[in-house]
């Protein structure tokens, strides 16, 4: 028995005793199962990410067939290398927290063991993304986790908006989808497989390949990873398909930290990473990665300046630092893309669940505006959220400095006008999130305490199964950069640790950028730490005096660039008025009242004038057979 | 020529349904009676699992052949099967015994007639599935209408009259012209025997004209756009155990009728019509579905989206590859299983509120959370997810009409799309929000009689998602084989 099983299979064991059986053994046993299972899965995690790194161990399992026609030829299968062990090590460690977590938020919910059982559930089928050795098992653990997303995000069933958000989740997250299905096909059209060592095996024989798509001749590698990417673009929320993120806040809290932060969203750069021996072949799609990076990034930063509820300016984080790694992905260096991965899933899930413990303390109250000036009620809650934000700002020495930092460096040693310009963009970004990410921290726990509704005497700290989750978290927001640089991005680690799991056409450049540009990123966000103080603390006229100044941007922001508008405007409102125009007018109006009315009508009225004291079925039924074979006679006679 | 299994499979539900109507009615013996609808259809069901059992795979050819001459010189009774066809006969034997325990509680009047009009059904559907000979399949293929055209004439609700005319009116009107077309065949050739025919070809002179004919009753069937609209209807009016029969079976007949006669015997035609039939079926994808994203009647819903599904399995039928009909027919059996287990669960609830409206219900988890969850596995079914057998089918058909057409595949992906909007948001509104109607309040969860029902249907639906091998390996030989004969059909007749 390979202990891989154990790790795959023990979140699904836990999610079917939580979710069946959860009312036989209790709820507190269903947590604690499912967080156990996780947890034993999360320990061999690192064994295998252990095994990885010192013994070279690689492993491919196949479980049995899953479809198999003609060419064909898919099977459930585990297929562990360097980039799968960190996913692995990334998702069942994140996930087993979370679920601790949830034992303490989820305490006074009266569906605790679906609850769990769905986490376990999410968790088994990103396990079964990342393990995958083909693409049609990794759409299977794609639209998996989709589907507890799914389920997760409508948890609140009775809440209305938490409905609208789940399905407008996963009907965005099928948008991206159909792309990663066409393009699954489209690789299977080519190669007449979808096992990845078989396709990349082949890739490199086909890049001067063109086929005609939709009236255009493009190249096939070309196509195969655009349509891939409008997957990833699903999955990971970036700009135009990223409307439901923001949405997904409705789910609880523990939710947001583990599929909205640290594992799902990431799907996309995975998927991109993993298949590096194709887009290294298209160095158009990697622009244009870098591009939709780039753009979504400044993006959401841009609107996470003036969201007021705290679990959105964090989803709108979440967003524009996957923008970040997709940069990253986009200028080759996909190994700096995971650094990022795995240091933000850290520091993100840990402003998650410390947003969460927040709420919590505020029973419910989600709107920074109404917060404030609690942070010596909340002393570890707001030590362990100072860390997180300095983390995510990328203050020095901590982990978002190192992977941060690294991809605006990669994208400056581009050498070419497209890498500044990225590398411009991408400071500019940093700067915004210092801002915002300190403007919620200001406004959530100093300056005067803003709601009407508790006393702030009523404002206690969260529960120690709460907290310790987070002090794990914060660990590693502090010490993942420095610890695995390294091993992640230091000059050799592709020939050392990630092999072949990540194919470099070129080896990524060994130069260091100017040193007034190292400098350039850290001293802008910690500048950014007293101007945020002052502004959103000291002196908060200064911003009103601006927002009134510029109201028309302001609300353009406020409204998050109106892309739910335009969307509904453009796609919902027309969908559902064609659909009702095909069915009044044209199933109802058209084809009924000329096909099966008129004839019935012409019927009645020659039969009521043939014979009029015949009316029963029979009669009809009998007509009907004549009329039949008088048109075989009919035939026969003009034969 | 051992055991005829086949003509068992056939007769043993007639012989029931005969015993059963001249038994004597007495209005307290309707258990009895429907215990023995029961007894027939489930030992129809055991027999049909054996005879896929002792089903060799690896034989393209009919297995299990009966040849008995009926009208000398004009009409041999002929049955068999292959790995196209019988997977159809185990899911009418599997749909038919769930169909006679459902009757419980819909049906109020005349219990015997009904199972009676059951068993006929299955008999008939069953003889369609096996038929070798054109015109033995052409009597049971129309002979299918008469009990149905009873089930929703006499059990049916207020409009059911006018329905089952709009029914009858398609149906016929479509299946005069396939009588026309096998008699001309019988003419040209001399012979109706479908295996015969297969072997000397059609006149290509001819195959268009006849493949209209045959067209024009198939594609009422199905439905394909334009010819949908008596589906809505007939749907509505029906009683659960009647619209389970009609989407779960009735609809494949057609499908299998474009694969086994209108591929199989004018090849040439169906090369040529390919564009109709992809335009046609990506109409009713696209279309379908977004008329079933604004009804407000649950199995108006349902049976629209029925239309869209079935116009994957028509597209994958006409792209003539492996994966195509593989996922045609996959396709077909699982919206069999899925199709039928939504409307049976929009019979639960119909038994409770009597409404099908879905603005009358709303947050009924709270009351019926088993309910909630057998309803979602059958979304996720119908939407079509990996590790549902939704998904292997609908995968499948793109898969291979990618290869065909780039374009077609791309519209035809839509669908999937928009068929999770409109399943979803269905879901949404009936099962989630608060309850708020008071008089939802005393409904109870499903009973043990639904839950047997509902779990034989989402065991085959999550089995056959992740393990579709039982399903793909029976069909794989027989497909490959069917293909091959095209090809060279195809070749022959363009090289004369």
């Amino acid at each position: 028995m390979e202990i891989e099983y154990l790790v795959i299979f023990l979140p699904l064991f836990g999610s079917i005793i939580s979710g069946f059986f959860g009312k036989l053994i209790g709820s507190r046993n269903s947590e604690i199962i499912t967080s156990l299972f996780v947890s034993i899965s999360a320990i061999l995690s690192f064994f295998i990410f252990y095994k990885v790194l010192n013994e070279n161990y690689t492993n491919n399992l196949s479980i049995f067939t899953w479809i198999n026609s003609g060419a064909l030829n898919a099977s459930w299968s585990i297929y562990i290398d360097s980039l799968s062990s960190v996913m692995l090590v990334v998702v069942t460690l994140v996930s087993s927290l979370v679920h601790i977590y949830s034992i303490g938020y989820m305490s006074h919910d009266p569906h605790k063991q679906r609850f769990m059982s769905y986490l376990s559930l999410f968790t088994f089928s990103m396990l079964i993304l990342v393990t995958s050795d083909n693409f049609l098992q990794l759409f299977f653990g794609w639209e998996g986790v989709g589907l507890c997303s799914y389920f997760l995000i409508g948890f609140w069933f009775k809440k209305e908006s938490a409905n609208a958000a789940a399905i407008k989740a996963f009907v965005v997250n099928r948008v991206g989808d159909f792309g990663f299905a066409l393009g699954i096909f489209l690789i299977f059209y080519l190669f007449e497989t979808v096992n990845y060592s078989e396709v990349f095996d082949l890739i490199p024989y086909s890049s001067d390949k063109n086929l005609f798509f939709l009236g255009f001749e493009l190249n096939a590698i070309n196509l195969i990873c655009i349509l891939l990417f409008i997957g990833a673009m699903g999955k990971s929320a970036q700009i135009f398909l990223h409307t439901w993120l923001p949405d997904a806040m409705e789910g609880p809290t523990p939710v947001s930290a583990l599929i909205h932060a640290a594992t799902m969203v990431t799907a996309g750069i995975f998927l991109v990473v993993r298949c590096s021996p194709i887009y290294e072949y298209s160095p158009f799609t990697l622009n244009l990665i870098t591009l939709v990076g780039m753009a979504t990034a400044l993006f959401a930063a841009s609107v996470a300046l003036v969201q007021n509820d705290i679990k959105k300016i964090v989803a709108y984080s979440t967003c524009s630092q996957l923008g970040y790694m997709f940069f990253a992905a986009g200028v080759g260096a996909y190994n700096v893309a995971m650094f990022h991965l795995f240091t933000h899933a850290f520091f993100k899930a840990l402003l998650f669940l410390g947003s969460g413990s927040v709420i919590h303390s505020f029973k419910d109250e989600q709107d920074i505006s109404y917060m404030g000036g609690v942070w010596k009620k909340l002393p570890y809650t707001w030590i362990l959220m100072i860390i997180g934000t300095l983390a995510l700002t990328g203050f020095p020495f901590l982990s978002g400095f190192y992977s941060k930092d690294a991809i605006i460096e990669f994208a400056y040693l581009r050498g070419n006008s497209f890498g500044y310009f990225a590398a411009g963009i991408g400071i500019f970004t940093a700067l915004l999130t210092s801002i915002y990410s300190w403007r919620l921290l200001f406004k959530t726990f100093h300056g005067s305490f803003n709601n009407q509704k508790i006393k702030i005497e009523g404002i206690h700290e969260s529960s120690m199964v709460m907290i310790i989750p987070l002090i794990i978290l914060a660990i590693g927001a502090i010490f993942s950069g420095f610890l695995f640089k390294d091993l992640f991005i230091g000059t050799d680690s592709s020939s050392e640790f990630w092999k072949s799991s990540i194919l470099f056409l070129e080896p990524l450049s060994q130069d260091h950028p100017p040193l007034w540009f190292l400098l350039l990123t850290p001293f802008l966000v910690i500048l950014a730490i007293p101007i945020s103080y002052y502004l959103f603390v000291k002196n908060k006229k200064i911003v009103s005096y601006i927002i009134n100044g510029n109201l028309p941007i302001y609300n353009f922001l406020k409204n998050k660039w109106y892309f739910d508008e335009l969307y509904e405007f453009l796609f919902v409102n027309p969908s559902k008025k064609l659909g009702l125009y095909f069915w009044k007018k044209i199933d109802l109006r058209f084809i009924d009242r000329f096909g099966p009315d008129g004839v019935s009508s012409l019927i009645k009225s020659i039969s009521l004038l043939a014979v009029k004291f015949q009316n029963g079925f029979i009669y009809r039924y009998a007509f009907v057979m004549l009329l039949g074979f008088s048109a075989l006679l009919t035939f026969l006679i003009i034969k | 020529m051992n055991f005829p299994i086949l003509s068992s499979l056939i007769l043993f539900p007639i012989l029931g349904a005969l015993f059963i109507f001249f038994s004597k009615s007495k209005s307290n013996q309707n258990l009895t009676t429907k215990y023995l609808a029961l007894f027939v259809s489930s030992a129809n069901f055991i027999l049909s699992i054996y005879l896929w059992y002792s089903f060799d795979p690896l034989i393209s050819e009919f297995q299990f052949l009966e040849d008995r001459s009926w009208i000398k010189g004009f009409v041999n009774y002929k049955v068999g099967v292959d790995g196209i066809s019988i997977l159809f006969i185990v899911l009418t034997a599997f749909i038919t015994p769930l169909c006679v325990i459902s009757v419980n509680n819909t049906i109020k009047n005349r219990l015997k007639d009904f199972l009676v009009a059951i068993l006929v059904m299955e008999s008939l559907m069953i003889g369609v599935f096996c038929s070798l000979d054109l015109v033995v399949f052409y009597l049971f293929f129309e002979g299918g209408l008469i009990p149905m055209f009873l089930i929703i004439g006499i059990w049916g609700g207020e409009r059911r009259v006018y329905s089952a005319f709009k029914f009858f009116l398609f149906t016929l009107l479509g299946s005069v012209l396939m009588l026309v077309a096998i008699i001309s065949i019988y003419w040209m050739t001399g012979t109706t025997d479908v295996t015969y025919l297969y072997s000397i070809g059609i006149d290509p002179k001819y195959q268009n004209l006849l493949w209209l004919a045959f067209f024009s009753s198939f594609a009422v069937k199905t439905p394909m756009w334009p010819f949908h609209t008596w589906l809505p209807d007939a749907h509505v009016e029906a009683p659960t155990a009647g619209s389970v029969l009609l989407a779960a079976i009735l609809l494949k007949m057609a499908g299998y009728g474009f694969i086994r006669f209108s591929v199989g015997l004018f090849p040439l035609a169906s090369e040529y019509f390919v564009p109709l039939i992809y335009i046609l079926s990506l109409v009713a994808i696209i279309y379908t579905s977004l008329v079933a994203l604004m009804q407000e009647d649950m199995k108006k819903l349902i049976a629209y989206s029925s239309v869209a599904h079935m116009g994957f399995v028509t597209l994958g039928i006409f792209t003539f590859t492996q994966q195509g009909i593989e996922g045609s027919i996959f396709q077909m059996i699982s919206h069999g299983l899925v199709s039928a287990a939504l409307f049976l669960s929009v019979g639960v609830l119909y038994d409770r509120a009597h409404s099908r409206l879905i603005k009358d219900y709303g947050g009924m988890v709270s009351i019926m959370p088993k309910y909630a969850i057998v309803l979602m596995v059958f979304t996720l079914g119908a939407v079509g997810l990996p590790g549902t057998s939704g998904f292997v089918g609908e995968f499948l058909i793109l898969m291979a009409a990618f290869k065909k057409n780039f374009l077609v595949a791309t519209i035809a992906s839509i669908g999937v799309i928009l068929c999770a909007a409109y399943m979803l948001w269905l879901y949404k509104r009936v099962i989630f929000g608060v309850l708020l109607k008071t008089e939802l309040k005393t409904l109870t969860d499903i009973n043990k009689t639904e839950i047997f029902i509902l779990t034989s249907l989402v065991l085959p639906i999550v089995v056959f998602g992740f393990y579709p091998e039982p399903i793909l390996n029976t069909t794989e030989v027989s497909i490959r084989n069917f293909i091959e004969a095209y090809n060279i059909n195809i070749n022959l007749m363009v090289n004369k």
